[in-house]
């Protein structure tokens, strides 16, 4: 690839071999006398708490060159309240947020009651957030059973934070993008979610990993989960990011160059001037994608830019945590983004990657801008900007579905910059793209069969989402070219696969 | 969006047994089958490797063809068909979103999933999993190549291959998310293999998978080929235990039922 600049894994900072090692299990106990997940009134806890270690510093504030870690392995020192730990080793976790939704929320809610009790009590009630999103605008019987399901549990639990879809003012949207609007993800903390994109939130300098609904019923029981520290990759993103590029191109990227298991059970941190220069929503999209790498989690470092977006949006104290100058990474990669190109990846892989320009020969059926990766607020005024700039109409159906509420209502009433105060839809809307639907995961993942957008047949579409292996927006032999709102904008106005150079200049 | 005039929601813990779940119950790290689910009682042998398939179960109400998968008597090898798919295979083509409304917590809707197993594969696969019309596979053994279970965290995945049938899936990687699910739910035991033996086997071939100390072998019976299985791992205590939630009363994390 002519533009990359890149260069491989420089030599990993690993001092000792066997810091990477396993180091077996460790158990740690409970602190005396807590109760977990209720169940028959008189059960006695059996586990006593171990002798506690003499905790000197906290382990953020330690910053010194003896037990040198990188971020995630401070939150997860932190989380399992030991001074210190190493990659590879396997300890139990504090929980701070569980997320979870329409479609995973049944079934570790049911795993939960048959393990701790139908009478059990979760071990939290406000740090439990339970988010409707997949399946909600459907005639499906089974789907809108399974928000009942939801309802049902979350009124039974007096769980704090629900958002119902029945009454619009709580509806919220999309699980990630909903998570980091209310105020849930905050640096320094555990979040975890019964869905694989729950690694967006480590733009917020947090641990942020999807689980499934057995973990998830676990932790609603007892607020822990047994985790294992991963090894950090390291990502330094410098220079000036080109006014025709997006976070989305960054990530596509990278995981072009270590392919869809490179980052597996590892953590990805994300570093440089080039990353302190990303918004949040940009951020959120280069973490969103750390789970096509394989990645564990994804962290960007806690800023001036996080603590200005959280301002409105949380009370809670929080504490980021940063990686130590001499902390050790498994290996290291830089890019130089100034000589980056607008990318696609090509189907059917997130690390089939291309450059935009090359695949202009590629001619596309619709395109389709949504999901937590490319529907937020950020992604739908980037997109206006390219449909500013044309001054076109699409040549192919173009779908917006906002992710949430929030973006949906921006949508409508934030005036796109140049555009003498006109709106995103005002703009979408001169461009003959099709109105906004409801907000959602929409056809992302393809659904039930009446899902807006769903590819019921067999084309080819250019997706701001997050995968694209076969039949992930429904139709098995639909081609899904994943790519930046700029390119895909600026596929729609040529009805082939284009880099938005083409239009921004 | 519609209102539903649903059923009231159930789990499947609520048709039967009383709570808390014996801790029986999970001495046995693999065990899934429907009649399971209602948790009658069962008793399990102590092996650390118990039988992965309590066969006589998992032999009710079940549509022919079915998954056969012998288990011999020291609980630590399986035999029977393989079904071989390649690289990455991802979780939207192991379980379609569309089922995902499905609850696997819920019996009936747990069998279904089974019957959906695999159903994503491109029409290349020309055999496939489940036949059109069956509810549960021939194949018993998954032989997969790199990063097998890639995509979403969806537990609706290992509990699919498991439900219809599957006792293992042999592949030279695992996506970490599909790992743990399968390590969590019991419903498939993840093992990693060296060698590209998705390449060297065929759908249909009678294999065996011998777990043993410090890793095992698959055979092909038909061609008579050899490889080694690589050691379980850091998974290997948690198995035993037979889950996290075993492993979490094991160690002392939660409460042991009583």
């Amino acid at each position: 690839m002519a533009a990359s600049t890149t260069i491989s894994p420089s030599t990993s900072f690993v001092a000792n071999k066997n810091e990477l090692g396993f180091s077996g299990f460790v158990t740690s106990r409970l602190p005396s006398a807590k109760r977990f997940g209720g169940g028959k009134p008189g059960r006695k806890v059996v586990a006593v708490m171990a002798p506690p270690q003499k905790a000197e510093r906290m382990p953020a504030t330690t910053g010194s060159v003896k037990n040198a870690m990188t971020m995630t392995e401070k939150i997860f020192a932190k989380a399992s309240e030991k001074p210190k730990l190493s990659p590879g080793e396997n300890v139990w976790v504090n929980v701070d947020v569980l997320m979870t939704h329409d479609v995973c929320g049944p079934g570790s809610f049911g795993i939960f009651k048959k393990e701790f009790g139908q009478n059990a009590k979760v071990w939290d009630r406000e740090k439990v957030v339970v988010i409707p999103d997949h399946y909600i605008f459907t005639a499906d019987e089974r789907a809108n059973r399974n928000v009942d399901i939801l309802r049902d549990f979350c009124k039974e639990q007096n769980i704090k934070y629900f958002y119902d879809i029945t009454d619009l003012s709580d509806f919220k949207g999309v699980c990630h993008v909903a998570l980091a609007q209310e105020g849930h993800c905050r640096p320094g903390e555990v979040l975890l979610g019964t869905d694989s994109h729950t690694c967006t939130a480590g733009a917020f300098g947090q641990f942020a990993t999807g689980i499934g609904n057995t973990d998830a019923g676990f932790v609603l029981g007892t607020g822990k989960l047994l985790l294992k520290v991963p090894p950090t990759l390291r990502f330094v993103l410098d220079g000036e990011m080109p006014n025709h590029l997006l976070a989305k191109d960054l990530i596509l990227q990278i995981i072009g160059e270590i392919s869809v298991a490179g980052a597996t059970y590892k953590s990805m941190e994300f570093v440089g001037s080039t990353v302190e220069s990303l918004n949040m929503e940009e951020r959120m999209t280069l973490c969103n994608m750390v789970v096509e790498a394989g990645g564990k989690n994804g962290v960007v470092p806690a800023d001036a830019t996080t603590f200005e977006y959280l301002k409105d949006k949380t009370t809670k104290r929080y504490e980021p945590l940063y990686s130590d100058g001499s902390a050790r990474f498994l290996s290291e990669y830089r890019f130089d983004v100034s000589k980056l190109e607008p990318l696609v990846a090509k189907p059917h892989s997130p690390d089939n990657r291309a450059l935009a320009r090359e695949c202009k020969d590629v001619k596309i059926d619709r395109v389709y801008i949504g999901s937590c990766t490319g529907g937020k607020a950020e992604d739908f005024l980037a997109a206006a900007k390219v449909f500013l700039a044309s001054g076109k109409k699409v040549k192919v159906p173009t779908f917006l579905v906002p992710a949430t509420q929030k973006v949906w209502l921006d949508l409508y009433t934030l005036p796109v910059p140049g555009s003498g105060g006109k709106t995103c839809s005002q703009i979408f809307e001169e461009a003959g793209c099709d109105p906004p639907a409801s907000p959602g995961c929409g056809a992302c993942l393809g659904g039930p069969k009446d899902t807006y957008a769903r590819m019921n047949d067999a084309k080819v579409c250019v997706s701001t989402t997050n995968r694209n292996f076969p039949g992930r927006m429904g139709h098995k032999e639909g081609q899904i070219y994943l790519a930046s709102p700029y390119t895909a904008v600026a596929s729609a106005l040529t009805g082939y696969v284009t880099d938005p150079r083409e239009f921004l200049q | 969006m519609a209102a539903a005039s649903s059923p009231s929601p159930t789990f499947a813990s609520q048709s039967t047994s009383p709570s808390p779940r014996p801790a029986f119950l999970f001495n046995r790290p693999f065990l899934p089958s429907p009649s399971n689910l209602s948790f009658s009682s069962r008793s399990f042998s102590s092996s650390p490797l118990a039988p992965l398939r309590c066969f006589p179960f998992r032999r009710t109400a079940i549509t022919v063809p079915c998954a056969s998968a012998e288990v011999s008597s020291s609980a630590k090898a399986f035999r029977g068909l393989c079904y071989v798919v390649g690289d990455n295979i991802d979780t939207d083509q192991i379980i379609p979103a569309e089922h995902l409304t499905l609850v696997p917590s819920n019996p009936s809707e747990y069998a279904k999933l089974g019957s959906f197993a695999l159903c994503g594969l491109p029409s290349s696969y020309t055999t496939r999993f489940v036949s059109p019309g069956a509810t549960k596979t021939e194949y018993s053994i998954i032989i997969g190549g790199a990063n097998f279970g890639c995509g979403s965290s969806r537990e609706h995945a290992p509990v699919a291959l498991g439900a219809a049938g599957a006792v293992a899936v042999v592949a030279e990687s695992y996506a970490r998310i599909f790992f743990r699910n399968s390590v969590a739910t019991g419903e498939v035991y993840p093992i990693e293999v060296e060698d590209r033996v998705c390449q060297e086997c065929q759908t249909g071939d009678e294999v065996s998978v011998l777990l043993e100390e410090g890793g095992g072998r698959l055979i092909n019976h038909r061609t008579g080929k050899e490889w080694k299985l690589n050691p379980i791992g850091d998974a290997g205590p948690v198995i035993e235990a037979g889950g996290i939630f075993a492993y979490a009363r094991k160690t002392g994390m939660i409460p042991s039922e009583a």
